[in-house]
């Protein structure tokens, strides 16, 4: 006898399926986050200068609007921050060492940019590839660590966060071809190694957002359709059965974490080797022993797309938008203290899309409830009759 | 007067896609038996959860002496008199049985703790039920038949009336299974009421005064055990005849497929080695049963056996290939299957549809794989292959998340996809452990059919009735040893009880292994 489908239910059914579907369940969680995100936004505004607040908050909200391309563009190393804790979520690993693999990966294209001849025409891939690797690298230690050790990855990638960024300002202030001692920064990088514009009037955007939403893709392709994303998302639900069924395990997560480590690593490049709208000039890093925020805001892009890598692209291009708007707020007296504030608040309750998506539903469930509950007592009296 | 102590009168509860209790009755008298029977997925558990408080039902109401209640939680549950022994125990392993029994309403004086009187009542308790403790003891220390004599304390210091046993016999020996059933009816005679859910008939026959049948939700309706039948009950319960006796031809053993000499692994809790010099051949179109009580070394043995860890030393021969150190994928290329004991943590991805977990063994071939790439399409013919062939039933077939299906089809998924790979060798693990009669029946058969088709199959198991009437030679694991090798057709349950406690051990099997 074959499963058989009751007929009545099949409507409710289908609402059920729809609502109950991870991504439908996701998309409104995140929608949700963000709308009480920009109303507390908006409160420390009104708060901290009550005057300016409606003008100073349209900034925040819509001012990303106007300057679509710089969105973009600033969304970019988040975006690739962001799919590296993401991916390496999926196996149930908590990457948090994001900024020491994206210093490190900005730290080896400037190395290739600057230090190393290559011809003109493929220059600036080598600088992002050599970018790749270096993230690798870092993904790649923790990862041994982890599977080999045991040892937490949560720790070691902390550690790994301060290593690499205390040796790459060591390595660059050591190096004259990279620091420019006058200006305690790196050596502007030649135009011919910098990613090709788009050509979007007065932004930065260039072809290295189309990278990064192409790997994206790229990153969703591997999840969903591969035998290693199989094995990938088996070992993050359950490390027992994937064991049984005789996957690599160790091999797993080590790979894991190396492809983790250089999508954060690329992301470093991408930032670095961007061309500047000001001719002669470029992007430099400033050695002031400082992790890159990048990082950790990847964290939260990726908690905001639910660690789903087309989620991703969305959540790290409105933390952009939303950043990019802020700085305008200082056109009727914000602070940038202020601002950032905001933004932080408005990100921060973005983080929280994972808990409003259990919110959302079982709101969902109990309505669903309600409703088949009243069903039912009308169905159940007639039955009652019948018997 | 009304002399039901508890009524649940047209309890409906309802999960996604499914209802587990549709328009349920159940009332139970006072002072007596009343045994829950249903297979599984039929919802008996659901249906006792309500009563206790773990779910709340969606329609329908609780009545006790006639008066209709509420029960919110298991704390209301308790304030009502209702106390439940779960099928696997609540207790704090590094507390005394004491302790344990007096968790939770400690008396105390001065706020510190006041265990006089308590272990005074627990005492008497004790005697007055002849539940035989040692209140001193610590849990981790004493069987698991103490084990469940402190959680009927628990309910009884707690002065409950109303007595829930969830399968409380799945775990217990020949013995202990005997001295519960007396303790059961001495409970009854003292006038409390309890509410036996299990899958025995024989027990029902043994101890119950009246038996409520459920078979999927819905209710079948009530017997008096005395004028029904096994035979009658378990037709109630799958809606068709089963036979008990499991059907099977004379085994014609051929080849050795697996040969163990001198296997010895650690264990994870403590210093000594779990399974200890055990040597063992089984031949193909056989087959051999290890059996045992829990915890004797069967998890580590089968462990070693298949992969999820390392022997410490002897050695393993798969079809004359050594596979002591081979993989856990080698060892299941060489063709060895493997149906796991617990099948949530090793046996399935639950957040995986069902096709995804029935090509878990072989995603990595080339018929499911393009370099790289799975091939979805052959992936879903093949599982939609499986879940036809083997009556795998779930709502939504292939794509079917599998936590959502009932523990007997998922168990069917394993053994359709351990069966349906290449091997030579069926490591079967407690397959049939919480299933409903007509799941074990099939599953017996699926057993027996691999057998006669010339596999080799080991069985682990804890249950008497399966040892016996499955397996073609039978060997007994106590304390990690191999203690005696058994014919079925020779051998009776007792023997097979004495053996399984260590109270009887074969000499000769001793010395063939040496110290």
């Amino acid at each position: 006898m074959a499963p058989n489908k009751n007929q009545p239910l099949d409507f409710n059914r289908r609402i059920k399926e729809l609502t109950k579907s991870k991504g439908w369940a996701s998309f409104w969680a995140a929608i949700m986050a963000v709308a009480l995100g920009l109303v507390f936004g908006f409160l420390v505004m009104l708060v901290a200068r009550p005057n300016s607040a409606i003008a100073g908050f349209r900034f925040v909200a819509l001012g990303g609007f106007s300057r679509i391309g710089n969105v973009f563009y600033f969304a970019t190393p988040i975006l690739m921050t962001g799919l590296a804790v993401g991916f390496a979520f999926k196996m149930g690993l908590f990457n948090i060492g994001a900024s020491g693999q994206y210093t490190m990966g900005m730290f080896f294209a400037i190395y290739v940019a600057l230090a190393m001849d290559i011809p003109n025409s493929v220059h600036w891939v080598v600088a992002l590839a050599a970018g790749m690797l270096g993230g690798m690298i870092f993904g790649f230690i923790p990862g041994v660590f982890k599977a080999m050790l045991n040892v937490n990855e949560v720790i070691t990638s902390i550690m790994f966060n301060y290593i690499g960024m205390y040796l790459v300002d060591m390595w660059i202030q050591s190096n004259a071809l990279l620091y420019n001692s006058a200006m305690t920064r790196t050596r502007y990088i030649p135009s011919n190694v910098q990613i090709p514009s788009l050509g979007i009037e007065g932004s930065n955007v260039n072809y290295g957002s189309v990278i990064a939403i192409a790997i994206a893709i790229l990153i969703y392709i591997v999840l969903q359709k591969t035998t290693f994303g199989y094995e990938l998302k088996a070992t993050g639900f359950n490390k027992h059965a994937s064991e049984y069924a005789g996957m690599k395990g160790k091999r797993n997560i080590i790979l894991t974490m190396t492809i983790a480590g250089g999508l954060a690593g690329l992301g470093g490049a991408l930032a670095i080797l961007a061309p500047s709208a000001i001719a002669g000039s470029s992007m430099t890093y400033e050695p002031i022993n400082i992790i890159a925020t990048a990082g950790f805001n990847g964290i939260a892009v990726a908690l905001l797309g639910n660690a789903h890598p087309i989620g991703i692209i969305f959540s790290a291009t409105f933390i952009s938008h939303i950043q990019r708007g802020g700085t305008l707020a200082s056109l009727v007296g914000y602070k940038p203290e202020i601002i950032d504030v905001v933004i932080a608040i408005i990100i921060y309750f973005s983080a929280f899309a994972m808990i409003m998506n259990n919110a959302l539903g079982s709101f969902i469930k109990n309505k669903l409830r309600k409703n088949k509950e009243k069903d039912q007592s009308n169905s159940v009296s007639t039955e009652e009759v019948a018997e | 007067m009304n002399d039901y102590i508890i009524e649940m009168l047209n309890i409906t509860k309802e999960f996604p896609g499914i209802i587990a209790n549709d328009n349920v009755s159940l009332q139970l008298k006072n002072g007596e038996i009343h045994a829950l029977l249903g297979e599984n997925g039929a919802g008996k558990s659901t249906l006792m959860s309500v009563l206790f408080g773990l779910y709340q039902a969606e329609k329908g109401e609780i009545r006790m002496h006639g008066k209709p209640i509420k029960v919110n939680n298991p704390n209301d549950a308790n304030a009502f008199g209702i106390g439940m022994v779960h099928q696997h125990f609540k207790l704090v392993e590094v507390f005394s049985v004491l302790e344990n029994i007096i968790l939770g309403i400690e008396p105390t004086k001065n706020g510190l703790l006041e265990k006089k009187e308590a272990r005074k009542k627990v005492m008497a308790l004790s005697e007055k039920y002849g539940l035989k403790i040692n209140p001193d003891a610590m849990i981790e220390d004493v069987s698991v038949g103490m084990q469940q004599r402190v959680e009927i304390l628990k309910m009884l210091y707690r002065n409950n009336e109303i007595l829930i046993f969830d399968e409380p016999t799945a775990v217990l020996t020949p013995q202990e299974i005997k001295e519960l059933l007396s303790i059961m009816k001495d409970l009854a005679k003292e006038g409390k009421s309890i509410l036996f859910i299990t899958h025995k008939l024989n027990e029902i026959m043994d101890v119950a005064d009246r038996c409520t049948v459920l078979r999927k939700g819905q209710l079948i309706g009530t017997v008096d055990v005395k004028e029904t039948t096994k035979e009658e009950l378990s037709k109630m319960m799958v809606g068709r005849n089963i036979s008990f006796d499991v059907d099977k031809k004379q085994s014609s053993p051929g080849e050795i497929v697996l040969s163990i000499k001198n296997m010895t692994v650690a264990s994870k809790t403590h210093k000594n080695n779990a399974v200890k010099n055990v040597t063992f051949d089984v031949r193909a179109g056989e087959i051999v049963c290890l059996a045992g009580i829990d915890g004797n070394g069967q998890t580590e043995f089968v462990h070693g056996l298949t992969g999820l860890e390392k022997i410490e030393s002897g050695s393993i021969h798969l079809c004359g290939k050594d596979i002591s150190n081979a993989s856990i994928r080698n060892r299941s290329v060489s063709g060895m299957s493997h149906i796991p004991e617990d099948r949530h943590k090793h046996g399935l991805v639950l957040e995986y549809t069902l096709a995804e977990n029935l090509v878990l063994q072989r995603y990595w071939q080339n018929d499911f794989h393009n370099r790289g790439f799975i091939k979805f399409d052959q992936v879903k013919n093949y599982a939609e292959r499986l879940i036809e062939q083997f009556d795998i039933r779930s709502g939504e077939g292939a794509e079917t998340i599998v936590r959502s299906m009932s523990g007997g089809n998922q168990q069917k998924a394993i053994i359709a996809r351990e069966i349906d790979k290449e091997h030579q060798l069926l490591v079967a693990v407690q397959p049939t452990r919480g299933l409903d009669v007509g799941a074990i029946e099939y599953i017996h058969k699926q057993l027996i059919e691999r057998r006669d088709s010339g596999k080799g199959v080991l069985l682990i198991s804890l249950e008497l009735d399966e040892v016996l009437n499955v397996s073609d030679r039978i060997l007994v694991i106590y304390e990690g040893e191999i203690v005696g090798e058994l014919n079925p057709q020779e051998t009776s349950p007792q023997e097979l009880g004495l053996y399984m406690a260590g109270a009887k051990r074969d000499i000769n099997r001793g010395n063939q292994h040496g110290a």
